[in-house]
């Protein structure tokens, strides 16, 4: 971050055992994917990703990982503030906590999920009591997964930028007399934007993939529940090459997302 | 510093090469001969029972499972795994199998299955046949009809012209099960193997409509599998009275 550099001239001081390893990084990213690209049924292709079933997943997936990501911020956002800048007792602890869907196999999160909101878990129990509701085999449960394993992602990288970016300007707003609430919205928000934008592309990318919490606590029914991983899961068990097909279409709107998303958030806060 | 970067490095080498030794000393040491059958995930209670039995049988030999969706397995043989045996919960996977070449000699035969309803214990909405899962009110889950359960649940649905309208369409048994299990549904349609394994869990309610679709599992060694002969005495064993009493005990019909 304190580091300044001419783009103009070639970069010096990189230790070359550096490239080795970088280059075999990118080589495990990106082989697979050429694997993909190689095996893909291209004459059928536009038929296989066309389907009705593939486009009602691509729309479900779509919208489903656009509220998601949006509740990631709307309640992610706010509890990253609180981790960077909280004085309260066993933040790290709170902190440790955040990380539990990264470490958890996303399938025990969906199970986690269907014995809380299930009509046998308490909380699942009492909605359905109070107000019939039901959250299993809802659109609403796919959007319920994809946030709880998407988290931690926006909540680590705004925490990271609040914490690089530190508080003196917040602290000067506060001498000249700016409340609270003002500071937030006026010099953190703008401030830590970057950051943001760059956690909710994580976000979006793990909401998209997917799949295990889905699965266990949404089921898997067309276009209610059924995800483009679900989908390409399913058509691997008849047709190989309609999942290689979904798989790469897949694969594009990730890239779409992040080449779209990612360089404005990333480079703009360097 | 310079000394606890190098400390920390030869650390992690250490660890790796340690990971490297533990996977090696891991393998017997004696001279038997390791037999790999890839075998469908419903077989894994039976076979594994078997193998002790077929190994005592066949002194040398060392029977290795790997047990996972038949069409995974396929996939596997397809793309080159090293195996002896294929177990296919279902004869499509096989043809895919044998289609790419893999198959040694015909495909056998060794066991049937077919569809039985599951209910939570206690069984709540009161279901007692194939027709009851499509009453109003009843929150039913089946399989996909991509995957051989799913497939079976259609074949029987356009038979007796009863529709059902699930909640959920999952990908295979195993989830459909869970999902009874939790009693997050009140009924699923799963194989009779499957809710025996269940226990006590759910409630099973077989039903007459299931003879219609019964699902055929097919065995056979691989073509280039490494030990043929040990191969060939497994799918013997498989298909002779112990094997078929094992098969028998845990809810297979006969083939």
């Amino acid at each position: 971050m304190t580091q300044t550099r001419d783009p103009h001239t070639v970069p010096t001081g990189l230790p070359a055992g550096l490239w080795l390893p970088a280059l075999a990084a990118l080589t495990l990213i990106t082989l697979p994917v050429v694997g993909l690209l190689v095996r893909a049924p291209w004459p059928r292709f536009m038929g296989l990703v066309t389907s009705p079933s593939a486009l009602a997943a691509l729309e479900l997936s779509l919208r489903t990982a656009a509220v998601s990501t949006l509740l990631c911020v709307l309640l992610g956002g706010p509890l990253a503030v609180v981790l960077a800048r909280g004085l309260v007792p066993g933040l790290r602890l709170i902190r440790s906590v955040v990380l539990l869907p990264l470490v958890l196999p996303p399938v025990v999160g969906g199970l986690a999920l269907l014995y809380l909101l299930g009509r046998s878990g308490f909380a699942g129990y009492a909605l359905d009591v109070a107000f019939g509701l039901r959250v299993p085999y809802t659109t609403a449960a796919v959007v319920l997964a994809q946030t709880f394993v998407a988290m931690p992602f926006l909540v680590v990288s705004l925490e990271g930028a609040l914490r690089t970016r530190g508080e003196r300007y917040e602290a000067i707003a506060a001498t000249l007399g700016a409340a609270p609430w003002t500071v937030f919205r006026r010099v953190t928000v703008p401030l830590v934007l970057p950051g943001l934008g760059s956690g909710m592309v994580l976000s979006f990318a793990r909401c998209l993939g997917e799949f295990g919490a889905t699965i266990a606590f949404a089921g898997s029914l067309q276009g209610v529940t059924r995800t483009l991983p679900l989908e390409v899961y399913l058509q691997r068990e008849v047709d190989v090459d309609a999942a290689i097909a979904l798989s790469l279409l897949l694969v594009v709107v990730a890239i779409a997302v992040i080449v779209i998303a990612r360089p404005r958030s990333v480079e703009g806060w360097q | 510093m310079k000394r606890t970067r190098l400390m920390i490095i030869a650390f992690v080498v250490g660890v790796l090469l340690a990971g490297c030794g533990g996977a090696q000393s891991a393998a017997p040491t004696t001279q038997r001969v390791p037999v790999t059958v890839l075998a469908a995930a419903s077989l894994q209670d039976v076979f594994t029972q078997l193998k002790p039995q077929f190994e005592a049988a066949n002194p040398g030999a060392d029977l290795r499972f790997s047990f996972g969706g038949s069409s995974d397995l396929a996939q596997q043989i397809v793309n080159g795994a090293p195996a002896d045996v294929f177990a296919s919960a279902n004869t499509a996977q096989m043809k895919v199998v044998a289609d790419a070449g893999k198959v040694a000699g015909q495909p056998k035969p060794f066991a049937t299955n077919v569809l039985t309803i599951v209910v939570p214990p206690g069984n709540p909405k009161n279901i007692h046949s194939f027709a009851d899962l499509a009453k109003p009110g009843v929150t039913e889950v089946v399989c996909a009809r991509q995957v051989p359960c799913g497939a079976a649940t259609t074949k029987i649905e356009q038979t007796t012209h009863i529709t059902l309208s699930p909640a959920s369409e999952e990908p295979d048994v195993r989830s459909v099960l869970t999902k009874v299990e939790a009693n997050e549904a009140d009924a699923g349609l799963v194989y009779v193997t499957d809710a025996r394994s269940a226990g006590g869990k759910v409630q099973q309610i077989d039903f007459p409509e299931a003879k219609i679709a019964v699902n055929t599992y097919p065995i056979a060694v691989i073509n280039g599998a490494p030990h043929p002969d040990l191969a060939q005495a497994f799918v013997n064993f498989v298909l002779g009275p112990q094997g078929q009493q094992q098969l028998a005990a845990a809810g297979f019909g006969p083939a």
